[in-house]
């Protein structure tokens, strides 16, 4: 199993955000948290990057990583899409793909990398040399989810990638989302507010409510529960 | 028009150890988003000690590159040791800190090679360059070894990945960490660097201006007049900065004599002043805006 | 609903609470308070010309420090330059003594004056500048002085290099004390005054409209305070407590030169100010003392020794007690009484 949760908790300063979170994700998978505002699913991508306060057991490949400061968890093949997108925004697109590959020091497969990740999102590829903070909402979610991807990670904490973009877009990514998790392995945790979205992708959901997981099961399961749907997802 | 040129010259000579200055303290305020009021003072230190080692009968280029190295090392030593811890702490104790700095070298170069004023050797020399009346040959190293310099650094940070590492440290730290760059151990480098870039400002200035515990203060506020008036948010501005400092020093010494001799500083504060109040972001900086 | 007067007797303090507000005013603060000043009148006669003269120098850096506390422990300013204003004071009493004949009691008004006008208008550009931006422009200000002073320009006014000499002032003639002792005790009735003017404005509206200021700008602003008129006036009053702390500073050493008022005097008052605490006001003479002390005790190992050994204090006080002295006192006050609370069992008749 590669990623162990139990009894989760986590603080912001004196507040507790989480009480006693515990799941797990297993190389190659998808899963999703959903939830609504202030739930508390930034704050579990956050435990597992090390950017919050934590107690509890979190394990990586049976080693406990908590505590452990953020530079080091990427080094095991954590790559997190934060939410905000993260963009470098005075470096150009190519940098900061460059960037993503950081920790890694194989300079021939990093720089067939780039092209590879051009290759999936092309608008990307027209913008290279122009600065990040010109592109667009889209386009910017685009660029992080590649720098993710430059680590070539192990797993991939997405946190609220379709916020603040139009429906097409948000289709495109997340298709080129399946994609990548299909031709690479890589596994996924995505936080979502858009839930129906999220389910398509996910094989398996938890739902998060004031800190604590009220439910989880196979995302068709939660999809076709009408009463979760109205209670917790709003559709 | 000759004299308007020869002051021009003299005026980028001056401007490049300004500029010099200028870009260590834009490299620091980068990092960490504060003004190192130390700086000339570690850069006098740094001269100091060269002078000493080349009393010692160091060779200078020998002495020149150790205390650079020297000067690199120290830099990264105080950033871990003392403004590590105050990372987080109040802008009021990291002030302090900078002026307990700034206190500790300058008396300790007076306590250490006492107040008498030195002379530095310069190994450029000090005849006219080819004969020319427009700039000596010291006046002309220095202009050189800084347009070195700054190619130099301009390659580090646009060429090497660890430049590309330390500027998006400098740029978004919570996203850097998040691609796994040791934020802190940047932090540390561009002071070090900082370091040697006034070890160097310091050992091509002390030949012009003999060497004394108080040596750099008027060019550390020219160096702050530069960086204020190019941008603190701009590297190049600042170098642009310094020699438009430079050049505005120089000509009004030389063509508002009533006071552009006697009154370096005053011009240095006024320069300072104007700029903050009228464009404080500088002409090539941006201006930041902060949520509340 | 509730009739006029009923209103009113809401509002109106009891008899009971009119009593304690007079308890408060013999409360052991007080007593503390009348028992230093006590002291204060009588050590001239307690220790010999020299000493007194020492004593006196405190009082003044205190004075001086109360300044820069004003600006910067209370309203969140930062100067680096404060040497300026101490500077400025310092020469419009000798100016005024030695070309114009002044009394040196009307300089100290004048010297106030001069430094307030110009702290407000340096008030109004440092608006403009936030935090280290402020310093900077302050610590340049303390830098240039000197170099001002000695400017050919001005020399008539300054008397360039050479500086002026100060007379001391005159005993009055009905008193049995030498003039160190009277300069003493002239000092310590202007810091009374001022300290009691500081202490009374601090804790009025106008005083917690300034912290408030300090605290959270903004948010001060949105309450309807008026930042920049206070921060403006601030500035001011600042500068004429560090004036009036200059103007008896010439008093004190009977001359004024621009070497007198090197960047390094700004440099000890910060010094002084977070050692005694930012924003207490017992904590300005503590500050005073070390002003005076360190320098005279580190001069006569190096001259260099001086600025090294406030350098390390200056570390020690951030890293340790970042509250200064006036914050150790408090937590040492507040030890002591919960010590006092947890050790008295009664016992069970």
């Amino acid at each position: 199993m590669m990623l162990e949760i139990a009894g989760l908790e986590a603080f912001y300063g004196e507040q507790q955000a989480l009480f006693g979170v515990g799941f797990d994700l297993d190389a190659g998978h998808v899963r999703t948290l959903l939830g609504a505002n202030g739930a508390g699913k930034t704050t579990v991508l956050r435990a597992l990057c090390g950017t919050v306060r934590t107690a509890g057991d979190i394990r990586f490949d049976g080693k406990s990583i908590n505590g452990w400061a953020t530079e080091d968890i990427v080094r095991l093949g954590v790559a997190h899409v934060p939410e905000g997108r993260g963009t470098f925004v005075r470096l150009t697109v190519e940098e900061n793909l460059q960037l993503g590959a950081m920790t890694r020091r194989d300079h021939a497969a990093i720089a067939a990398d780039i092209e590879q990740i051009y290759h999936h999102f092309p608008r990307l590829k027209e913008r290279r040399t122009q600065q990040a903070g010109l592109l667009s909402g889209g386009e910017q979610q685009m660029l992080a989810v590649g720098r993710a991807l430059m680590l070539r990670p192990r797993l991939m904490l997405l946190d609220e990638p379709s916020f603040g973009l139009a429906p097409l877009i948000v289709e495109e990514l997340f298709g080129i989302l399946r994609e990548v998790n299909r031709d690479t392995g890589v596994a996924m945790l995505i936080v979502e507010q858009n839930a129906a979205l999220a389910l398509e992708l996910a094989e398996h959901a938890y739902l998060l409510e004031t800190g604590r997981i009220v439910m989880d099961g196979p995302a068709e399961a939660i999809a076709a529960d009408e009463a979760v749907r109205r209670a917790y997802l709003g559709y | 028009m000759q004299l308007l040129l020869q002051q021009v010259m003299a005026g980028l000579a001056n401007g490049a150890i300004y500029a010099l200055v200028a870009l260590a303290v834009v490299m620091i305020y980068q990092a960490i988003d504060h003004l190192n009021f130390a700086q000339g003072e570690m850069a006098t230190f740094s001269a100091y000690v060269a002078w000493q080692l080349i009393t010692w009968g160091t060779p200078y280029w020998l002495a020149f590159a150790a205390v650079v190295i020297l000067s690199f090392v120290g830099g990264v030593a105080i950033e871990r040791v003392l403004f590590k811890p105050l990372h987080n702490a109040s802008i009021l104790a990291n002030l302090v800190a900078f002026i307990a700095l700034f206190s500790i070298l300058n008396s300790g170069d007076g306590y250490l090679w006492d107040y008498t004023i030195k002379t530095f050797p310069s190994p450029f020399g000090t005849q006219p360059l080819f004969g020319s009346v427009l700039v000596d040959a010291h006046e002309a190293g220095m202009i050189g070894v800084t347009a070195v310099m700054l190619g130099l650094i301009y390659l580090f940070f646009r060429g090497t990945r660890l430049g590309l590492a330390m500027r998006a440290a400098a740029a978004n730290p919570e996203s850097a960490r998040l691609v796994g760059i040791r934020v802190g151990w940047m932090t540390a480098l561009g002071w070090g660097i900082a370091a040697a870039i006034g070890a160097v400002a310091g050992m091509l200035i002390a030949p012009v201006v003999f060497l004394d515990p108080n040596m750099m203060l008027g060019v550390l506020l020219y160096g702050f007049a530069g960086a204020v008036l190019g941008g603190l948010t701009s590297p190049g501005g600042a170098v642009l900065g310094g020699f438009a400092v430079g050049i505005i020093e120089n000509l009004a010494g030389t063509f508002i004599p009533y006071f552009g001799r006697d009154l370096k500083l005053t011009i240095a504060l006024l320069v300072i002043v104007a700029v903050l109040m009228v464009r404080p972001a500088g002409i090539f900086g941006r201006s930041v805006v902060s949520r509340v | 609903m509730t009739t006029p007067q009923q209103e009113t007797a809401l509002f109106a303090p009891s008899a009971q609470a009119r009593r304690a507000q007079r308890a408060a005013l013999l409360s052991t603060r007080h007593l503390v308070l009348a028992g230093v000043v006590a002291i204060a009148a009588v050590l001239p006669f307690v220790f010999q010309g020299f000493v007194v003269f020492q004593l006196t120098q405190v009082m003044i850096y205190g004075l001086a420090i109360l300044g820069l506390n004003l600006l910067t422990g209370f309203n969140g300013q930062f100067s680096v330059g404060h040497g300026a204003f101490y500077g400025l004071g310092a020469y419009v009493t000798a100016i005024l003594m030695n070309r114009y004949g002044v009394a040196y009691y009307w300089t100290l008004p004048a010297a106030g004056g001069v430094c307030f006008v110009v702290g407000t208008l340096v008030g109004l550009p440092a608006l403009r500048l936030r935090g280290l931006y402020l310093a900077l422009v302050t610590f340049a200000a303390a830098a240039a002085l000197p170099q001002l002073l000695k400017f050919h320009g001005l020399e008539d006014w300054t008397g360039g290099v050479q500086g002026i000499v100060v007379d001391q002032p005159d005993v009055p003639e009905f008193l049995p004390i030498d003039a160190d002792q009277w300069l003493y005790y002239f000092t310590l009735a202007v810091v009374l005054v001022l300290f009691a003017g500081a202490s009374s404005l601090v804790k009025s509206r106008t005083g917690r409209a300034i912290m408030a200021i300090r605290d959270h700008e903004i948010a001060a602003a949105a309450m309807g305070i008026n930042a920049p008129l206070y921060k403006t006036l601030t500035f001011g009053v600042s500068a004429l407590y560090t004036g009036v702390a200059g103007a008896l500073g010439a008093l004190a050493v009977q001359f004024v030169a621009p070497d007198s008022f090197p960047l390094f005097l700004s440099i000890y008052l910060l010094v002084g100010l977070i050692l005694g605490g930012m924003g207490s006001l017992p904590g300005c003479l503590f500050g005073g003392l070390f002003v005076l002390y360190v320098p005279n005790i580190a001069e006569s190992v190096s001259r260099g020794l001086a600025g090294a050994v406030y350098g390390i204090i200056m570390l020690l006080v951030i890293f340790a007690m970042p509250s200064g002295a006036a914050g150790f006192t408090r937590y040492i006050a507040a030890w002591v009484s919960r010590r006092r609370a947890e050790v008295k069992p009664k016992p069970i008749n």
